[in-house]
């Protein structure tokens, strides 16, 4: 591991001005990532910019709307033990108990989770299936991207030099409105997913799905929104019939890779059984909810 | 607990605390890694990106010059070892090939084979260091899996290594077979020609790592009048101190090791990989030099056990196993030296089979050169006949417990060597598996199976030297030299506490070091509670006979009218009696310090059987195989601590399991092990197993005075067999490659692959 400073912004504008140094920075969240690589030499930096001293990174809360604002470096730990979250935001909970155990639970954060753009990611399918927004900032300004629009690659993020990520904007869910994420993993803990799928569908009074957000993880370059899965669920009645022509679509969208974790074949059948799987629990949900 | 015949006793069979308890649950404990000296610098090594290259080059000058580097190490700063052999407890060790192994000197035979060392200030600087050693290669094509490497157009790891058999050289080329050996009886042609039914199979098996929590350490401080001092975490401090000793060419008795607490081993730790390359560097700085492996180092860079390849044909005929036919294969890594013949000596050992041929090939492959784990070979071994015999009692329409027991071995079968078993417990384990609860109760429910096997470990005997020494309180000191992973300290206390019929907490142990104790072989082969057991037993005879000698000045009566019993000495008409606290306490004014020993080479050990029992669901559209109940029945001849016994057991099924269900060392093309971590290397969590249920049967082993038999390893021969059968059971497809991944699963029950 080589030299580096550490340096602890107590704001957004002191952490904008570290990124404009002409150094090269890091930012730490958790850390359960970064340190990890920085120790095993994957990356170096001048600078590591602590993101927890910053107060609006470090908070989150409903609007008035209803969506769930979470502050970038917000542990997962806190998320999950909040009883609103649990209640309002269930599938994000899905993600958040099995990112690790409860030690990474506890630094982990969702910004960590998605700014390392690992294609096997658990936070980021969850928050494309729920149609999560991400607020950036840098000293030019803040804007808003959809988090299927954030993965460039493996490993890489869409977010531009000087950029943070400040925020995770998750929209309610309506009353007709369900949600789940789950991946398969060979062990029961302490372990990355060999593929994984989110969802969230809305139902109309005769149990017609009305909306659907299908979202895939370790099956591609980066984390998989999958619209033709959608198509196949939109209009349609809630049944199992319906729930595996979306599960052949998601299938057939997936580009897997041979790994050490599972093979391509392998990946590409997990896909339409755990989304078959994802959209009967969400059903459930909005059932239970009932 | 079946006890069979055994007499009770006041502390063997009870369930003490172990003396080394309550340091390890409050960190006291020392381990290598928390070695500190005056003046101790950090050293790294410098690994190959290659899984095999000639190398042309070493330019170590720029790291020489990096401020805070002390010293540099390549191949060249080792005296060459001669090539010999030596008997090093389990392993055996051609001492040329080891030195190669630890520094590479013309070639390097797998990626991570270390090629330099660096020493400095810290471990960044050292890390710095490394990046500035200049090593040009001849890059030259892998072999990685066994059968390729057998292939006459097979890359060579080595261009001078001929195939060698039991009548001498078996090639006239070279080649990647380093041995062939047959083991042969009967005539299994026409046993095959008159059987009812025949069953033939190839099963494959990955290589896999032991997966000890504590990664590999050694801190050597070379002293200026040229001895040398070694703190590391070791099965056997005194196999450190010869291998050293042959490696860098000095006398034994320039060099002590210090054993380390140590964090489990499995046989992963009785190879040496950092003593020779900290102690050089020590002595080039003239500062101590400490080395810790980091993870992967552990993955890539030590001994995992053999990958195999195994070819069976099995015959039975009126429910009686008539022949078995094997040509097994098993993977040496990149020196020779798989554990191919123990897995050949094993497979047959549950069962009385007349006729048989088994040829054992031991073969070089660019991957890292094994070393032990637990019962080496025999799990692979087991796998394939286990799962043979299983599906034999099924085409002869038997139950595939009484189909064991009906074939199986007893006092006086042949052992496929030719050698008559003493007294063993197989039709014991067998039958306590019948009438267990769990085999008692249905196996209901949908993609649900229940598997069964045995399994067969001779256990070891070897050196064993203990110390005893009385203090004036009526307490003794136990000095022993068997390093402590699995509760020994406990289980020699225990023995020694019986003898002399004194109180366990009475006895303190402590593992010397090689100054301080006679030699010690290692712990492995399960043999520490047996051998060092025996020598703790004598020794403490050798304290009763002083005991005698005192208490007759104390008593004022002959010698030979005194007897010892139940911790005093008493005289044979009962009138008098003088308590052990009494004559240690005495023992300065009657003859000085009493002090026993004992030094032995053990015999008489006793083999060990295992049968287990396991249910699994397979979930079919995820390929997901759960273990829902396990049973181990093992003969364990006296369980000197039953809980210790238990522990062991239940560890060997977990790693049993993981072997069976997940782990595997996942070569990429190139010969990079692509999991070279505790993430990707998917060992079991406790999640991941079920409660696991152990029945001791007590068989006493006849050549021990408390019936022991080694306990340790014999639980991991039999669980991937059994978890294989039971996955058979729940899916109708037979398995005969592990491991019975999520991923072979699915692709085998959806037609994917
Ligand atoms: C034992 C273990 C188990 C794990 N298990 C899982 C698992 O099951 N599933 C899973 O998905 N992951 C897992 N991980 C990975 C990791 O814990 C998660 O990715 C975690 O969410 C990362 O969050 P963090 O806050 O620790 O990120 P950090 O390590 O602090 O940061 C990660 C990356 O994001 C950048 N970054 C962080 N915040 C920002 C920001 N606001 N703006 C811009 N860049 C930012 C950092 O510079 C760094 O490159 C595991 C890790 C460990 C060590």
């Amino acid at each position: 591991m080589e030299n580096f400073d550490y340096l602890a912004p107590r704001s957004l504008t002191e952490a904008y001005a570290a990124l404009g140094s002409g150094r090269t920075s890091l930012m730490l969240a958790g850390g359960t990532d970064v340190i990890v690589q920085l120790r095993e030499g994957r990356k170096q930096c001048d600078q590591l910019i602590d993101l927890k001293h910053i107060p609006e990174l470090m908070s989150y809360g409903f609007a008035a709307d209803g969506t769930l604002e979470i502050g970038a470096a917000v542990p997962l730990a806190q998320l999950y033990e909040d009883p609103e979250v649990r209640r309002r935001q269930p599938a994000l909970c899905d993600a958040a108990t099995i990112i690790g155990g409860t030690a990474i639970q506890s630094r982990a954060t969702l910004g960590g989770n998605l700014c390392n753009a690992s294609p096997a990611a658990d936070s980021s399918p969850a928050l494309i299936a729920l149609g999560a927004l991400l607020v950036i900032g840098s000293d030019r300004g803040t804007g808003e991207v959809p988090v299927e629009a954030f993965f460039a690659g493996p490993g890489r993020s869409s977010l531009q030099p000087g950029e943070i990520l400040l925020q995770v904007r998750i929209p309610a869910l309506g009353a007709r409105e369900g949600a789940y994420y789950h991946r398969f993993i060979p062990r029961n803990e302490m372990d990355i997913a060999v593929a994984s799928a989110g969802v969230r569908i809305g139902l109309d009074e005769s149990d017609r799905i009305v909306s659907a957000r299908v979202a895939l993880g370790a099956v591609a370059a980066t984390p998989l929104f999958v619209p033709s899965a959608a198509e196949a669920l939109i209009g349609q009645p809630a049944t199992r019939e319906t729930f595996e022509k979306a599960g052949a679509a998601a299938a057939a969208a997936a580009t897997p890779i041979t790994d050490m974790r599972g093979s391509a074949a392998q990946r590409k059948h997990l896909v339409s059984v755990l989304t078959v799987r994802a959209l009967e629990r969400a059903l459930e949900r909005i059932r239970e909810a009932r | 607990m079946t006890t069979i015949d055994r007499p009770t006793y006041r502390i063997v069979g009870t369930r003490p605390i172990r003396p080394d308890g309550v340091e390890k649950v409050t960190g006291k404990a020392q381990y290598g890694a928390d070695v500190r000296l005056p003046n101790l610098i950090q050293g790294r090594i410098l690994r190959s990106p290659h899984a095999h290259a000639r190398i042309l080059s070493i330019d170590t000058s720029e790291a020489e010059k990096t401020p805070g580097v002390f010293a540099v190490l390549t191949h060249k700063d080792f005296p060459v070892a001669e090539d010999k052999i030596e008997e090093l407890g389990e392993s055996a060790v051609n001492l040329k090939e080891l030195s190669d192994n630890i520094l590479a000197s013309d070639k390097v035979l797998y990626k991570g084979h270390a090629v330099a060392a660096v020493a400095a200030i810290n471990g960044h600087v050292a890390e710095e260091a490394l990046k500035k050693i200049r090593v040009e290669y001849e890059v030259l094509p892998p072999v990685l899996d066994v059968r390729d490497a057998m292939r006459e157009d097979a890359p060579l790891l080595s261009e001078t290594r001929f195939t060698k058999s039991m009548s001498g050289q078996a090639s006239d080329k070279p080649s990647n077979i380093a041995a062939i050996t047959r083991f042969q009886g009967g005539n299994v042609e026409e046993a095959f020609a008159a059987a009812d039914h025949i069953v033939e199979r190839e099963f494959t098996t990955k290589m896999v790592h032991q997966g000890y929590i504590e990664p590999q350490n050694s801190t050597a401080s070379w002293n200026s009048d040229g001895t040398l001092t070694i703190w590391t975490s070791t099965q056997g401090a005194f196999v450190v101190r010869a291998q050293v000793a042959e490696v860098l060419r000095l006398p034994v008795s320039k060099i002590r090791v210090i054993p380390m607490e140590i964090g489990g081993g499995f046989g992963g730790k009785i190879p040496i990989y950092l003593d020779p390359v900290a102690t050089l560097l020590s002595k080039k700085a003239g500062r101590p030099v400490k080395l810790v492996m980091n993870r992967t180092e552990v993955f890539m860079a030590t001994g995992p056990t053999s990958g195999s390849s195994i070819k069976l044909k099995m015959a039975e005929k009126d429910g009686i196993i008539t022949a078995v036919q094997a040509e097994m294969a098993y993977e040496a890594g990149a020196y020779p030296g798989s554990p191919v013949g123990a897995g050949a000596m094993t497979m047959l050992s549950p069962y009385n089979i007349e006729n048989f041929v088994i040829d054992a090939y031991d073969v070089v492959v660019n991957k890292p050169k094994v070393s032990a784990y637990r019962a080496p070979g025999a799990p692979v071994s087991a796998f394939a006949t286990e799962t043979a015999i299983d599906e034999l009692a099924k085409a002869a329409g038997m139950d595939p417990l009484e189909f064991r027991l009906k074939n199986s071995a007893h006092e006086g079968t042949r052992m496929v060597t030719g050698v008559p078993f003493p007294r063993i417990g197989h039709e014991e384990c067998v039958r306590a598996a019948l009438e267990s609860p769990h085999y008692q109760s249905p196996i209901e429910g949908p993609n649900r199976g229940r598997g069964v096997a045995s399994g067969f470990w001779f256990n070891a005997g070897l050196q064993s030297s203990v110390s005893v020494a009385v203090n004036v309180d009526g307490t003794v000191n136990l000095i022993e030299g068997s390093t402590d992973i699995g509760g020994t300290r406990a289980s020699l206390a225990m023995q020694l506490a019986e003898t002399l019929g004194i109180p366990y907490d009475d006895v303190k142990p402590i593992v010397a070091d090689t100054d301080s104790v006679g030699h010690n072989d290692v712990t492995g082969g399960s043999r520490t509670t047996f051998a060092s057991g025996l020598a703790v037993v004598e020794a403490a005879k050798d304290i009763q006979a002083q005991m005698i000698s005192r208490a007759s000045k104390l008593l004022n009566a002959p010698e030979g009218e005194l007897r010892y019993e139940d911790g005093a000495v008493v005289s044979s008409d009962g009138s008098k009696r003088i308590p052990f606290a009494e004559i240690a306490a005495a023992q300065g004014r009657t003859g000085g310090p009493i002090y026993g020993n004992a030094s032995l080479m053990a015999r008489g050990v006793g083999g060990a059987y295992a049968t287990h029992i396991v249910d699994v669901e397979v979930d079919p559209d995820t390929g997901k195989v759960t273990v829902l109940r396990y049973t181990a029945v093992q003969d364990v001849g006296t369980a000197i601590h039953p809980s210790y016994v238990e522990g062991q057991i239940q560890g060997g099924v977990a790693q049993g399991i993981g072997w069976a269900l997940n782990e595997e060392y996942y070569y990429n093309e190139d010969g990079t092990l692509a999991n070279a971590s505790f993430l990707d290397y998917r060992m079991p969590t406790t999640l991941d197993v079920p409660a696991i249920d152990t029945v001791l049967v007590e068989v006493p082993n006849p050549g021990h005075p408390y019936g022991v038999r080694g306990v340790g390893e014999v639980p991991i021969v039999p669980p991937l067999a059994a978890v294989a059968n039971a996955v058979a059971e729940a899916t109708g497809h037979r398995f005969t490659d592990l491991p019975i991944s999520p991923r072979r699963v699915v692709e085998e029950l959806h037609g994917l692959a």
